[in-house]
């Protein structure tokens, strides 16, 4: 199959804020342009601090939101094809997993009763005795197994168990990409690395890839291939996970890499907060500008372009720290 | 100082109590950052707010008690479990978990500053060398004075956790307790308020007590710090030594499963999971999910005593 993935291009989605009459709007995503070869199943992180539009993308590629510009393309179907959109074959393809367990399953329901209803509703089994043996199969693939699930409410539970859980659902259909969406940012450090480890775990199992969302950085460097930065609705920086988060390129996801509190480094530095201000959704010139501390005239007066080097990063940046100047 | 002498809490519910804490003993110094780590529900909140003497109903004391005492402006102070609460704000304040909550969304900034301030205070100073005073110790924490004019609604998650620590230290309270201070809040942001924390503990030469599930955290911030596991502390140290070599197997397995920038190295998380505080296992709690665990450690429960000078760890394996 020669066709990619996804491929996400030129993405633009804008929000209207404050009331009915204002003509205020925010970029929550800006020109965004990603990848994922469907070759090899790879794990893309996607970083950034609140209000980047990390969530905004990741429920465009579900399909939850719709977008302005640009397009979305899975295995070469475009979203904008709406007549050829079959939302079943859809659902198949990909799945998504969300931050916290204990409100992506109601409480009132037992949790086996989500997984037959995957199996069953779209018609990956055909009868009860078939996904009965699917869900087993796949609830051991994360570490349980059906007759510990069956028949148990949500608050039996550990946050942890219920994540796995809600992991074997997604897998359930065999999707060929997985949007989690912080999967780990709810769960107790000693299940965390559990988790992230099942995610490695089953891209090879499954061949199936993931879009992990996270500002975790420390275990984003740990689980993932590939690593996209965002800031303020802009791609910043993309490319190998491993040689980004070792020599960041532009000086936000230096920033950001400074601020992970690190085991066997001490902070030293003092250290600027950003003031999160909807006006700098709006700003014309590099909008990182502001807050950056190798500021030139020039990133204050125009907006710089992707930047693609030999070795496959991308940088938004007029003059990015890997470089000579 | 805090000390915490023997003290066991519980929770009463229609199925008897559920014991939260259990003879928990310690002391926290003063001048100091003290960090308390551990997953959820083994307690790390019901000890603060032990701490605070926020005891009500469920909550209930069974026996042990905490000490607060110091000195501030000169006069020492002394207070126990139950008399806590009337030096509130003055000798010790709370940061509570999820704090940008706690603001009332619809009260200008200015009049929450003005309640939290004791009456006494309030009746030395006119109202406008109060608010003087607010503006200029925002300004020395590098927040904006027209902040009091603002609403809670209108400031970020991390500005209002910065709104809150700088209320909960106007008073400059010679300790200040912190639930969970940057959860919910992004990597930029949490470095942020991690910093300013450090910054006023130094300036007051205060003791401030950190609550966090995150061990990077405790690493950069604390001094020193206690691990809690099912409402037990299993390990105190100096936060140095605890991450360099962890005594307990919990602590080890959890310092081993960090993942760490700059190392792609396979980690394991630690199988199994905590015990259901309603029917704790017999013994050492955490014996189900130790590796190392003997006959002995699911028999009876390990005392928490001093391993080496300053550095205590509830364990049966340790000689």
């Amino acid at each position: 199959m020669s066709e990619k993935l996804l491929e996400i291009k030129n993405v633009s989605k804008s929000f209207h804020i404050g009331g009915m009459l204002s003509k205020k709007k925010i970029d929550a995503v800006n020109d965004i342009n990603l990848e994922i070869e469907g070759v090899k199943p790879v794990i893309l992180s996607v970083v950034g601090e609140s209000g980047c539009g990390k969530s905004t993308l990741c429920k465009m590629i579900l399909r939850l939101h719709d977008f302005d510009q640009g397009d979305i393309r899975l295995l070469g179907n475009s979203y904008k094809d709406h007549k050829g959109y079959d939302p079943f074959r859809f659902r198949l393809e990909v799945q998504p997993i969300f931050q916290n367990p204990y409100e992506s399953f109601s409480m009132r329901k037992t949790v086996d009763t989500y997984l037959f209803n995957t199996a069953l509703r779209l018609k990956i089994s055909k009868n009860y005795k078939e996904a009965e043996n699917l869900i087993d199969e796949i609830l051991k693939s994360v570490g349980m197994s059906l007759e510990v699930v069956r028949g148990k409410y949500p608050t039996q539970f550990s946050g942890g168990e219920l994540q796995r859980v809600s992991i074997a659902r997604a897998l359930i259909t065999r999707p060929k990409l997985i949007i989690a969406d912080e999967p780990v940012a709810a769960i107790d450090a000693s299940m965390k690395m559990n988790i992230v480890n099942l995610f490695k775990e089953l891209k090879d199992k499954y061949q199936v890839s993931f879009i992990y969302v996270t500002h975790d950085l420390s275990t984003a460097y740990y689980v993932s291939d590939y690593i996209a930065a965002l800031y303020r609705g802009c791609l910043i920086e993309y490319g190998p996970a491993k040689e980004i988060m070792d020599n960041p390129a532009h000086p936000y996801t230096q920033l950001l890499m400074n601020a992970v509190p690190r085991v066997g480094e001490k902070w030293d530095k003092e250290f600027t907060m950003p003031d999160t201000e909807d006006k700098e959704y709006a700003i014309t010139y590099c909008k990182f500008a502001p807050r950056c501390p190798y500021a030139l005239e020039e990133c204050r007066k125009r907006r710089p372009d992707i930047k693609c080097s030999a070795d496959g990063r991308k940088t938004l940046c007029f003059y990015p720290l890997n470089s000579e100047v | 100082m805090i000390k915490i002498e023997h003290l066991s809490t519980s929770y009463s519910t229609i199925n008897g109590p559920v014991h939260v804490i259990n003879d928990v003993d310690f002391e926290i110094y003063d001048n100091e950052i003290f960090g308390i780590a551990g997953e959820s529900g083994c307690g790390k909140t019901t000890l603060l707010k032990a701490l605070y003497d926020i005891v009500e109903f469920p909550l209930v004391v069974d026996s042990g008690k905490l000490v607060l005492s110091g000195e501030k402006d000169g006069k020492g102070f002394s207070y126990e479990t139950g008399s806590i609460r009337k030096t509130w704000w003055n000798n010790i304040s709370y940061v509570p978990q999820a704090a940008q909550s706690v603001l009332n969304p619809i009260v200008p900034l200015k009049k929450q500053f003005l309640d939290s301030i004791p009456k006494a205070d309030k009746k030395k100073e006119t109202k406008e060398q109060i608010l003087k005073r607010i503006a200029d110790y925002l300004k020395e924490l590098n927040l904006s004075p027209d902040l009091l004019n603002a609403y809670p609604f209108q400031l970020s998650g991390g500005m209002r956790q910065r709104v809150i620590i700088a209320l909960a230290t106007f008073m400059s309270p010679k300790v200040v307790l912190a639930d969970e201070p940057t959860t919910a809040l992004d990597v930029v942001v949490q470095r942020g308020i991690l910093m300013m924390l450090m910054r006023l503990q130094k300036q007051l030469r205060n003791t401030m007590v950190i609550v966090s599930h995150d061990m990077g955290v405790h690493y950069q911030v604390t001094d020193r710090m206690g691990i809690m596991y099912s409402g037990s502390m299993v390990e105190l140290g100096k936060t140095e030594d605890i991450f360099e070599r962890p005594i307990h197997p919990y602590t080890e397995m959890l310092v081993g499963a960090l993942p760490r920038v700059g190392d792609k190295s396979q980690k394991t998380g630690i199988p199994g999971r905590p015990p259901a505080l309603t029917n704790p296992p017999e013994g050492c709690r955490f014996a189900p999910r130790c590796p190392k665990a003997t006959k002995e450690c699911k028999k009876t429960v390990p005392l928490f005593r001093q391993v080496e000078p300053g550095r205590y760890a509830a364990c049966h394996l340790i000689p």
